[in-house]
């Protein structure tokens, strides 16, 4: 009874709302980003470049809104390089993925040298202030889970999404262009992340540190899949993943599980909806194939 | 290494990777001219820092090591048409296992040595056997399980090495026992450098792997499968079958970079044991056209990178991670080979192409 009152009180509560944040919002842009068909495993790296663009230009500028509008818009020219690469030249999207994540690692600490010349944590910068209980960031993101919902499913631009993410040579036959949506789903999903990444440098701390994401991106990739590709389904997952962990936090000490196996859960779970245990996750059906017109 | 002596198709193969290398550095130029440094400073103190000596040369081996154990892994399942990019995970499992059978006393060199190595191959072998099976069986998505278990294994293994193997208040596992040394190439010549005989065990993997691929049916089968799963189960060759090997495979290949690690460099596991191996293997197979040899010269250019980049930071000012822009970017440029292929206007057999 002392753990359960532990465990479930207004506190954990905010905590969890607080975790999911970032999550919601890069699984958000993952789903944009797969229902047009292009795998996106470098959320971690744009939400990286997302946080470090943040501090950077509330630095410059002193204002933490132009600090957010940064990342955003950062985010969506950072992915650019993932649209351009996996959409014009039919790269392995993976791969791609893979590159980006290693560019946003690299690249921040770069900058955080020659900026700052540091290469661990950012000065402090003007960051986000309350909104009632919580940063304002965290009403973005339930804001945005609305939004990906209503665009997606009672907008004729998400049809299309949806059809060039399913069917994309039957939608093209239909007069839609499947790279033009790619590249626009591409860039949104880089600007949600990068949005989720000024939350982790702006919403929560004042500073950027190097790595400071620590495995967000693919967390928010887990919570994607283990949401079956849906928004919503996205937002109950980010929620459960952001509840383990503030357990995780609140929970040190208290009982005998060991940290690192709340830490598993996430993935551990993923794999689970994976194998179809829990009702099967099925990808979008052209998500990772790159289209090439005139071609099955 | 080639059986046919076909010169021309060689340097097609080499001729993206060196145009994307090229064009990496091209680009790292205007990133150091952009931010106040000198480039040819820059370049030559990367170069000698890489090798400028036998130590040099030794340390840049040393780093290239894994890196060719990674690779061949992720080449192998790329083979079969499969993504590992797991590789992270299972050397990170396998190099504890490693650390574990490692300290087992009272074995002489013979026994342990062996034991060690395949001890950690089974384990990185069993660290992809989910995602095998859940691919082989049900056709889930490798690339999302695989990344799945790499989270899962850093949790996994900080749990055993912090809360079970190592002594109270440490961050690293005990040493293992001297029986289970890979031998380093210190104890014959005087110099620092921990490069050892896992070098040897890398080229000899290598080779094994080209024969496996090329000279055996099962070679074959796996490579029928990668280039056509429908094809190849017409013709009478079990894919699920060879989808399973093929991954565990990968998998054991992964494992024995761990092995090196902790048998030849560190000698037990400790936080932070790979600073992202497996991931570098994706670029060191890619780079290397998922050919052994390839793979081996591009993981010690990858090697070369990261031990000169030390040098680098020392003499021109350089942050050293420098070095890690330079990698992605020759990755997203091998990646899009298509635009070097528009550009010298000619289309490569087999390789990468989809």
């Amino acid at each position: 009874m002392e753990v359960l009152a532990q465990i479930f009180n207004l506190e954990t509560f905010s905590s969890t709302l607080r975790m999911a944040t970032p999550l919601i919002l890069a699984a958000l842009g993952g789903i944009f980003s797969e229902r047009s068909g292009v795998i996106n495993i470098a959320l971690e790296g744009m939400m990286l470049a997302g946080a470090f663009v943040a501090v950077v230009v509330s630095y410059f500028t002193t204002n933490p809104w132009l600090g957010v509008l940064g990342a955003i818009v950062f985010g969506g020219l950072f992915a650019l390089i993932h649209a351009v690469v996996s959409i014009e030249y039919h790269a392995k999207q993976v791969v791609s993925g893979v590159a980006l994540n290693m560019l946003a690692a690299g690249g921040t600490v770069f900058l955080l040298n020659i900026l700052f010349n540091t290469s661990g944590t950012s000065p402090s910068v003007n960051s986000l202030s309350y909104w009632g209980s919580f940063k304002p960031t965290v009403y973005l993101a339930l804001i945005a889970v609305g939004l990906t919902y209503y665009v997606l499913f009672y907008t004729s631009f998400g049809l299309r999404i949806r059809s060039v993410g399913e069917h994309p040579h039957a939608a093209d036959s239909l007069g839609i262009s499947v790279k033009k949506i790619r590249y626009i789903c591409v860039m949104i999903s880089g600007m949600l992340a990068g949005l989720g990444g000024a939350h982790l440098s702006l919403g929560t701390l004042d500073v950027f540190r190097e790595g400071m994401t620590a495995g967000r991106g693919f967390i928010a990739l887990a919570a994607m899949i283990f949401g079956k590709w849906h928004p919503l389904g996205a937002l109950g997952a980010s929620l459960l993943f952001g509840f383990f962990q503030a357990l995780q936090i609140r929970l040190q000490g208290v009982i005998a599980i060991p940290n690192e196996f709340i830490q598993m859960i996430p993935y551990v779970f993923t794999v689970i909806a994976l194998a179809g245990v829990i009702g099967r996750a099925t990808p979008p059906a052209a998500s990772g194939k790159p289209f090439k017109k005139g071609e099955r | 290494m080639f059986a046919t002596n076909d010169w021309k198709k060689i340097i097609k193969e080499l001729s993206i990777p060196l145009l994307a290398i090229s064009s990496a550095f091209i680009i790292g130029t205007i990133v150091l001219l952009a931010t106040g440094y000198d480039p040819v400073s820059t370049y030559s103190s990367l170069l000698k820092g890489a090798f400028g000596g036998v130590n040099n040369i030794s340390d840049t081996l040393l780093e290239a090591t894994p890196l060719i154990f990674t690779g061949l892994a992720v080449a192998f399942a790329f083979r079969c048409g499969l993504f590992n990019i797991g590789a992270e995970g299972q050397i990170l499992v396998a190099g504890l296992t490693a650390a574990w059978v490692g300290t087992w006393s009272g074995l002489p060199w013979i026994v342990h040595i062996p034991l060690t190595l395949i001890a950690a191959a089974v384990a990185g072998a069993l660290w992809v056997f989910i995602p095998a099976f859940l691919k082989a069986k049900l056709g889930v998505h490798e690339v999302i399980t695989t990344i799945m278990f790499n989270y899962i294994a850093f949790s996994f293994t900080a749990y055993f090495n912090l809360k079970i193997l190592a002594e109270p208040g440490q961050i690293q596992t005990p040493d293992i026992e001297p029986s289970a040394h890979l031998w380093r190439l210190s104890s014959l010549w005087d110099m620092h450098s921990y490069f050892n005989f896992g070098f040897v065990i890398a080229l000899v993997v290598a080779a094994f792997i080209y024969y496996l691929l090329w000279k055996t049916t099962i070679g074959y089968e796996i490579r029928a499968v990668g280039n056509n799963p429908d094809a190849a189960e017409y013709g009478g060759i079990d894919s699920t079958k060879m989808i399973l090997l093929a991954l565990l495979i990968s998998g054991a290949l992964a494992g024995l970079g761990g092995a090196e690690r902790t048998m030849g460099l560190y000698h037990n596991f400790r936080n932070g044991f790979s600073p992202g191996y497996g991931f570098t293997g994706i670029a060191v197979a890619l780079l290397g056209r998922n050919h052994p040899l390839g793979v081996i010269l591009s993981a010690i250019l990858f090697g070369a990178l990261t031990n000169g980049r030390d040098y680098m930071n020392m003499l021109a000012g350089v942050p050293v991670d420098l070095v890690t822009i330079l990698q992605s970017i020759i990755i997203l440029f091998v990646a899009s080979d298509l635009l070097f292929r528009r550009l010298l206007s000619y289309k490569s057999e087999g390789g990468m192409e989809e």
